[in-house]
């Protein structure tokens, strides 16, 4: 970051504000474009990964090698889809709604480190933020579902902003701990705190079982979080149809396919970030050879891999059983670890 | 979780009048939000339309509105003479039309007092029973998929796959066979080793395709508990709204045309009907009936070996039989056990070469109508369980 700042206002004599600009500038395309990247790639490995469970290919004839460019296809294909606004709908609403969803999950990527110094936003609020700003997809869906004006879009909207809003929290709970122990709440500063392969992580069951627990509760929530099986109650293809998006089609609703997978991908690279070791290699010595952002991404993947098996694998809960295990088991849960994490520190003086 | 029950007290909800125009708060009048479910609905296995009355997740009345799907079947059968007709009954129940056949030509022939070879009574029980198999497949497969579990679909149509290209080889069709016809089977069972490869099917099915589903779906945590305590239809209401087959015996009623009023050859077999025991929640609730739907798949296995591996010589058709076959006059009245449940045929005859009527009591109307007393009460996740777990296929409710 410093060195583009450095680009910005010495090789093109740009004043401080101009070089702030332009850094920004050339962040947002980068991540716009890594998150437009990301998500088509992840919803050809979507179909690929559900092939591979269920005995079949996915796509296969697209681009010749394994269908690979079936999800380009797709999205050329929906963009020349006819943009269909219900009569009845509330029509403001109805077009903000899925530009708010996408805005939701694209802003939190401002505070994602992928790098050593290579981080959009490095603000000491940075994991709060991320929270903050990603929490805006509930607006977004409700606000879809209810410009619909179609009952099981309001049905699906409203199953989602109770479901998305419960599980922020232990979402935000299972990562105290986390910033207990690096005692930042700076995303950089929380992934250099785990610096020196996978023993320093902070997911380690020996030096803090607490954050050990509080992955997996982290991981659940997650899953919860971007309405993917199996709690994905706003959407239930077998109840409610189609969910909040049932009346969009087109481009708009290219935009809620591409938010859940720019969503599942975000709350990944969280995962890996917070809990992984963020961009350190396993083990010390390959730091050298890996560049830091790939081993970063391979984790993210790995971490979306596991949550698509877990899609593919299990039947949906009911909406009132996922409050249940939210409210009722994972916030204590969660609770539980903030408590034990920071007993766990005091008692072998970690804390800093 | 599954002990928190979700059913609700609802006043006069069979009515629907219990919460209309009552002041919940004061000042502000609350309704019912009226809800169609269907006829274009991805949870309704078909073109079924359930009218809902809701209170947010909570259901106070369903109203199945059927009719979206009906062929005059039975009218037709007025035009058509016996023969012809039975292409008509693949179109019933078009996920196990051996059965649907089956039903038809045994009512044919208790009319004509026809003799059927008994190597065509084998065959015919040996297809009706590949066909009850691939029918629980997409029962299972389709339950699995309301509650959300997409893998084991995939998997119980692969499975499927195998029945169907079977029956093509025997019957020459994928879906309709138009196989049975009165006084026997239309082909015989060809000779490229076709015994054999159901045997192995058999073997598959029953040794490693059924622990499989078991392990992804019927004892996993979440399926339980989405479907124990579910959509409880206890022995009475069963009884008193005419439901049958698998939904009956889910609710442990111990009764099945196959044994209780026997026909064809099925009185020569060894195998035991399968009756729910409540074994994860209630009796009668949708896990119940989802697995005596399993267990049956596997005595659907043990009467296809016996029935094959004891395939007697001879003809399998009546050599007495014409082109076209006339009744006398009369009526008759047979039924079976279809996939779906008891499948009945009444037929009258004037004598002639086609039915002067024809009236078809078909399983899954009668199942669907519990949806109206067993639906009320409870959440819309929850009717979906329901519907799937009854098991209906609208061909076969519309006619």
């Amino acid at each position: 970051m410093k060195l583009m700042y450095d680009f910005f206002t010495g090789q093109l004599g740009l004043d401080a504000t101009g070089a702030n600009i332009s850094v920004a500038s050339v962040m947002a395309v980068i991540m716009f474009t890594v998150m437009a990247l990301c998500a088509i790639v992840l919803t050809w490995m979507e179909r690929k990964v559900a092939g591979f469970m269920q005995s079949r290919y996915g796509p296969m004839y697209t681009g010749r090698f394994h269908g690979w460019a079936q999800a380009v296809a797709d999205m050329l294909k929906i963009l020349g889809k006819e943009d269909i606004i219900p009569a009845e709908s509330d029509k403001g609403l109805f077009k903000f709604a899925p530009i708010l969803v996408l805005l939701g999950s694209l802003l939190a990527w401002a505070a994602i480190p992928w790098a050593p110094d290579f981080v959009a936003a490095d603000f000491d609020l940075g994991l709060f933020y991320i929270f903050a700003v990603s929490s805006l997809v509930v607006i977004g869906i409700l606000m879809a579902g209810w410009a619909s004006n179609n009952k099981w879009a309001l049905y699906g909207a409203a199953r989602g902003a109770a479901q998305m809003i419960s599980y922020e929290i232990p979402l935000a709970l299972a990562a105290v701990p986390v910033v207990m122990r690096a005692g930042s709440l700076n995303p950089s500063d929380i992934v250099i705190a785990q610096q020196g392969g996978i023993w320093h992580w902070n997911i380690n069951p020996i030096t803090n079982p607490f954050l050990f627990i509080a992955f997996f509760m982290y991981f659940i929530a997650s899953i919860a979080e971007t309405n993917r099986g199996p709690f994905d109650m706003p959407e239930t293809e077998s109840e409610l149809v189609a969910g909040y998006h049932t009346e969009y089609t087109g481009m708009r609703f290219a935009f809620f396919f591409l938010a859940e997978y720019a969503n599942l991908f975000l709350v990944s690279m969280i995962a890996a970030m917070v809990f992984l070791g963020g961009w350190w290699a396993p083990i010390p010595v390959l730091d050298r050879f890996i560049p830091p952002a790939l081993s970063f991404i391979i984790k993210g993947m790995l971490l979306v891999f596991l949550n698509m098996w877990v899609r593919w694998t299990l039947p949906r809960v009911r909406v009132d059983q996922l409050m249940h295990l939210c409210w009722k088991v994972m916030i204590p849960v969660s609770l539980l670890c903030v408590v034990g994490a920071g007993v766990w520190m005091m008692a072998l003086g970690q804390l800093k | 979780m599954a002990s928190e029950s979700t059913r609700v007290n609802v006043p006069g909800a069979v009515s629907g009048n219990g919460w209309h125009d009552q002041d919940h708060v004061p000042g502000i009048k609350s309704e019912l939000l009226e809800l169609n479910m269907g006829p274009q609905h991805p949870a309704t296995h078909g073109v079924l339309r359930l009218l809902l009355q809701t209170d947010g997740e909570i259901v106070y009345k369903v109203t199945p509105v059927l009719g979206y799907l009906h062929r005059c079947a039975e009218k037709i059968a007025e035009g058509v003479n016996y023969k012809q007709w039975v292409v008509y009954t693949d179109r019933f129940d078009y996920l196990a039309p051996m059965c649907c056949n089956h039903a038809y030509v045994t009512a044919v022939e208790k009319l004509m007092g026809q003799e059927v070879p008994e190597r065509a009574e084998h065959i015919r029980v040996a297809v009706a029973e590949l066909s009850r198999i691939a029918s629980h497949l997409i029962a299972l497969a389709t339950f699995g998929l309301d509650m959300g579990a997409w893998t084991p679909l995939l998997y119980c149509f692969r499975e499927r796959e195998e029945i169907l290209n079977l029956l093509e080889r025997i019957s020459g069709g994928r879906m309709l066979y138009n196989y049975m016809i009165p006084g026997g089977v239309r082909y015989d069972v060809p000779n490229d080793n076709w015994v054999a490869d159901v045997l192995d099917f058999v073997d598959l099915m029953e040794h490693n395709k059924l622990p499989e589903y078991n392990t992804l779906l019927t004892y996993n945590k979440i399926f339980i508990e989405r479907t124990a305590d579910v959509g409880v239809i206890d022995a009475a209401t069963a009884l008193d709204y005419g439901c049958t087959g698998p939904v009956l015996r889910g609710s442990g009623v111990d009764f099945d045309c196959r044994r209780d009023d026997p026909y064809s050859v099925y009185h020569k077999f060894d195998w035991q009907v399968q009756v729910g025991r409540g074994e994860m929640g209630t009796l009668g609730d949708c896990w119940d009936r989802y697995i005596v739907r399993a267990r049956e798949i596997e005595q659907s296995c043990r009467l296809i070996r016996q029935a094959l591996q004891q395939l007697p010589e001879g003809s399998y058709q009546a050599l007495a039989l014409k082109a076209i076959v006339k009744a006398p006059a009369g009526a008759a009245y047979t039924r079976v056990e279809s996939a779906k449940g008891e499948l009945g045929h009444y037929i009258i005859s004037d004598g002639g070469q086609t039915a002067f009527r024809n009236k078809v009591r078909s399983p899954s109307f009668c199942n669907l109508q519990v949806v109206e007393k067993v639906g009320v009460g409870q959440m819309v996740s929850d009717l979906v369980a329901l519907v799937g777990s009854l098991d209906i296929v609208l061909g076969e409710i519309d006619r």
